[in-house]
């Protein structure tokens, strides 16, 4: 874990979060702040162990391949902004080029 | 009426000598009274609340018993209630309104309950203070210069002032024993899987846990037999049978093994601990026997912790895109901007291995290490949090805050195992103490046994606020 400059607006970009300038700086320098804390879990040997993901011990998990009730059409629209033709409208993603 | 516990509300309720509708607008005129010193509340249902209080008594009316028929609680702000705004006291959900129950909500539902309200918290669950709420922190009870903790800092400080019978809290690491440690109630986390998180708006999904928060061990008991259970809406939870958590509340604790860890109290303020140590000295007085053990330091799980919870809340949050429900990502707070900022460099590409799957290996190393420490105690009991409840403004711009107050829970969470908070006395200054029985997976019984039987020889939870 060297300890690396982080890539503020890359990451903000990453994580589709927009961010003023100020906010740029403050978190960069939060961020280094916090990742001195992690530094630490180098001194715990984990070359023979493996990562855990999940506490239960679960495995494969599936129930019967039966409809059960779900929204209608007009709860899942509910709370949405902007609606069109009974669908969410979203912002285009395509220019024509 | 309004410190009633849920089991002498029920014997009341059953006696016909208070009604529904009675106790729940007990609570309601207390909440009006209280809520400006308190704000334990994002939104408070007054007239659902009646209505449901109305139809409890009509039911009973006609013969019916159900668990919880007629109990008014208050559920966290980040359980989906259909028809009820639920904000996660965040301003992305400023306008959202669930098109369902969360589970848990279901099941409360359908045992009888009463909702009065949705309780506040830390923003998003991230925090152990209340005061990255966007609607404003709460305050504790015992004094309100003072921080109830968090993420359930609402429904603690609910509890705790006797504006509800019990809350419903959900806890990731920590917000539900922390709050209800700095606010003097009882709250249990339950093991990971054992109640379901479908409908919670989702924080650190391997560790989120729902579970109660109450004025005594036995109402804890009777609530999680209520949640409790395999749900096919999630995955996680776990299939094997309920056990009835009344039958042994009360078995004697003779030959009990308690296990200790010095490292546990390590850097805690000596009131904490001498009032720790005198409640495992009660304890011991029952015949419970005391064991020195060795755990990883939990300074550790701090860093595993942060670095999980932080990767989880990333992909998490990514979902709130301001198209289907809520507001665009630019309302996001302070603290939520961090999380999500740290989660993502520490998943993003050439990081991965050193922070994320690191951080998963040294977790595998803290459940081997309580795996092998059940081997031969029984519980493991510590204080829940290293102070009494700090000062209004104590979290502010403090991007570690709730890590440092949760190092003590946080290392169990992480083994998703089960925890109670217990109210055990109170510092020089007026502020509750707690200390955490920690069970193994799916052993609520023994630690709600060894809380009963300690709440048996004291009188904390007689002791109130004065509001």
């Amino acid at each position: 874990m060297s300890k690396n400059k982080i890539d503020v607006t890359h990451i903000s970009r990453l994580a589709n979060l927009p961010l003023s300038e100020d906010e740029k700086k403050e978190l960069g320098s939060q961020l280094e702040d916090t990742l001195s804390y992690i530094q630490e879990l180098n001194e715990i040997d984990t070359k023979n162990t493996d990562p855990t993901s999940q506490v239960t011990g679960l495995e494969n998990v599936t129930r019967d391949d039966k409809p059960t009730d779900s929204l209608t059409q007009d709860e899942a629209l509910a709370n949405a902004k902007e609606v069109h033709n009974g669908l969410f409208k979203v912002k285009a993603i395509l220019s024509n080029e | 009426m309004i410190n009633f516990t849920i089991t002498n509300a029920l014997k009341k309720l059953k006696n016909k000598e208070i009604s529904s509708v009675e106790l729940t607008k007990a609570y309601l005129a207390r909440i009006k009274k209280l809520e400006p010193k308190i704000n334990a509340f994002v939104t408070v249902t007054e007239n659902e609340a009646i209505e449901e209080a109305r139809k409890a008594d009509k039911k009973r009316a006609a013969g019916s018993d159900s668990p919880l028929l007629g109990i008014p609680l208050s559920i966290k702000d980040n359980f989906s209630t259909k028809g009820i705004r639920t904000t996660a006291s965040s301003r992305v959900l400023d306008d959202y309104i669930p098109p369902f129950d969360a589970t848990v909500v279901k099941k409360l539902k359908n045992a009888g309950a009463v909702i009065l309200g949705k309780t506040n918290m830390d923003a998003w669950a991230h925090g152990s203070s209340t005061e990255t709420s966007d609607y404003g922190s709460t305050k504790n009870p015992w004094d309100t210069d003072y921080l109830p903790g968090g993420s359930s800092g609402g429904g603690a400080a609910s509890v705790a002032s006797d504006e509800t019978i019990a809350a419903i809290g959900s806890e990731t690491a920590g917000s539900i024993r922390q709050p209800a440690s700095w606010c003097g109630v009882v709250g249990l986390k339950p093991t990971y899987g054992r109640v379901s998180r479908y409908g919670v708006v989702a924080m650190g999904s391997s560790l989120d846990s729902p579970g109660p928060i109450t004025k005594s061990v036995t109402d804890a008991a009777i609530l999680l037999q209520v949640l409790a259970g395999s749900d096919p809406y999630d995955a996680t939870t776990s299939p094997l049978p309920i056990p009835d958590y009344l039958k042994n509340i009360n078995k004697n604790i003779r030959g009990l093994k308690i296990g200790i860890s010095d490292d546990y109290f390590d850097g805690v303020d000596n009131e904490v601990k001498e009032k720790v140590e005198d409640a495992i000295q009660v304890l011991e007085k029952l015949g419970a026997k005391t064991k020195n053990i060795k755990l990883i330091h939990p300074k550790y799980s701090i860093a595993v912790y942060t670095i999980i919870q932080r990767a989880e809340v990333s992909s998490n949050l990514a979902r709130f895109d301001g198209i289907r429900y809520g507001n665009d990502r630019s309302y996001f707070g302070d603290e939520a901007k961090r999380r999500i900022m740290l989660g993502t460099y520490t998943l993003s590409a050439g990081y991965y291995d050193a922070y994320y799957n690191k951080a998963m290996k040294v977790r595998t190393a803290i459940i081997n290490d309580f795996n092998k420490a059940f081997n031969n105690v029984d519980v493991i009991i510590g204080p829940t949090s290293p102070t009494t409840a700090l000062k209004v403004g104590a979290s502010k711009d403090q991007s570690m805050f709730g890590e440092l107050q949760d190092m003590l829970v946080e290392p169990s969470s992480l083994a998703g195992l089960s925890g109670v908070n217990v109210p055990v006395g109170f510092s020089k200054a007026g502020l509750p103490i707690g200390m955490d029985i920690i069970g193994p997976q799916l052993g609520e019984e023994i630690i709600l046994n060894t809380a009963y039987k300690y709440e048996q020889e004291t009188n904390w939870n007689k002791i109130k606020p004065k509001l």
